[in-house]
């Protein structure tokens, strides 16, 4: 299982702020998460669209679309940050 | 080691500046940023800023950033508080402050350091609006603003 955490406008758009999930058997990436995410229904699809700007973080440090994902960990979602 | 702290209520900056070179000997420059909530954004009017965070994330970004200052620069000490929660226009959300022997390191590293926050921490603004409430949309100026740290 890993842990999905949602902010901000992202948050509001899915209607989920967390929610753990079963990785599937073998080697995952951020990548092949979100290919899931997008799969459950228009909404996902749309919010993680490639027409959408959003940021990935694993285990509280930014990361990228190959970054390797193992069970256990945080993996968090949101738009870029507005801070200052 | 820098000072980070995240918090819904106001701070006071001259308690706080005071407190980043209280006892020490070998500060020569203190240089401080304060960001304040804008009445106004891109020419409509704003009533109130709601600002959320990533607990945990932010402190360890917020952190690195300060950790990344102390590496390029000569800096003695860094401190940054920033608010969450509800703030209306007026409102203090940001304090930077950064000491040092020198001026110029100080200077520099409080520029980077609010650079690198408005582009790395995990915090969204979401303005009330006459029009309703709108979640802040990223600039791209403060990409550029980031990038010019780069090399």
């Amino acid at each position: 299982m890993v842990t999905l955490l949602y902010f901000a406008g992202l948050r509001e758009t899915l209607g989920c702020s967390r929610e753990n999930v079963a990785l599937p058997v073998g080697e995952s990436t951020v990548s092949m998460l979100i290919a899931d995410l997008r799969n459950r229904d228009p909404k996902w699809s749309d919010a993680f669209g490639p027409d959408k700007r959003f940021r990935v973080a694993v285990n509280q440090h930014m990361a990228d679309l190959p970054t390797p994902i193992k069970a256990g960990d945080e993996i968090a979602f949101f738009p870029p940050v507005t801070g200052g | 080691m820098p000072t980070i702290r995240i918090q819904a209520e106001d701070f006071d900056a001259g308690r706080e500046l005071e407190a980043l070179t209280k006892g020490r000997r070998d500060v020569g420059a203190v240089a401080s940023f304060i960001g304040l909530v804008r009445g106004t954004n891109d020419g409509h009017a704003i009533h109130a800023m709601g600002l959320e965070h990533y607990p945990g994330m932010t402190e360890k970004a917020l952190a690195e950033i300060c950790r990344e200052a102390q590496s390029r620069w000569d800096i003695l000490d860094t401190l940054v508080i920033h608010r969450v929660g509800q703030l209306a226009p007026g409102d203090r959300i940001v304090l930077v402050g950064v000491s040092s022997a020198h001026r110029g390191e100080a200077f520099q590293a409080c520029e980077f350091i609010m650079d690198y926050l408005k582009t790395r921490a995990p915090f969204w603004k979401k303005e009330s609006t006459p029009q309703g409430d709108k979640w802040v949309d990223a600039r791209d100026s403060d990409d550029v603003a980031a990038q010019r740290w780069k090399g």
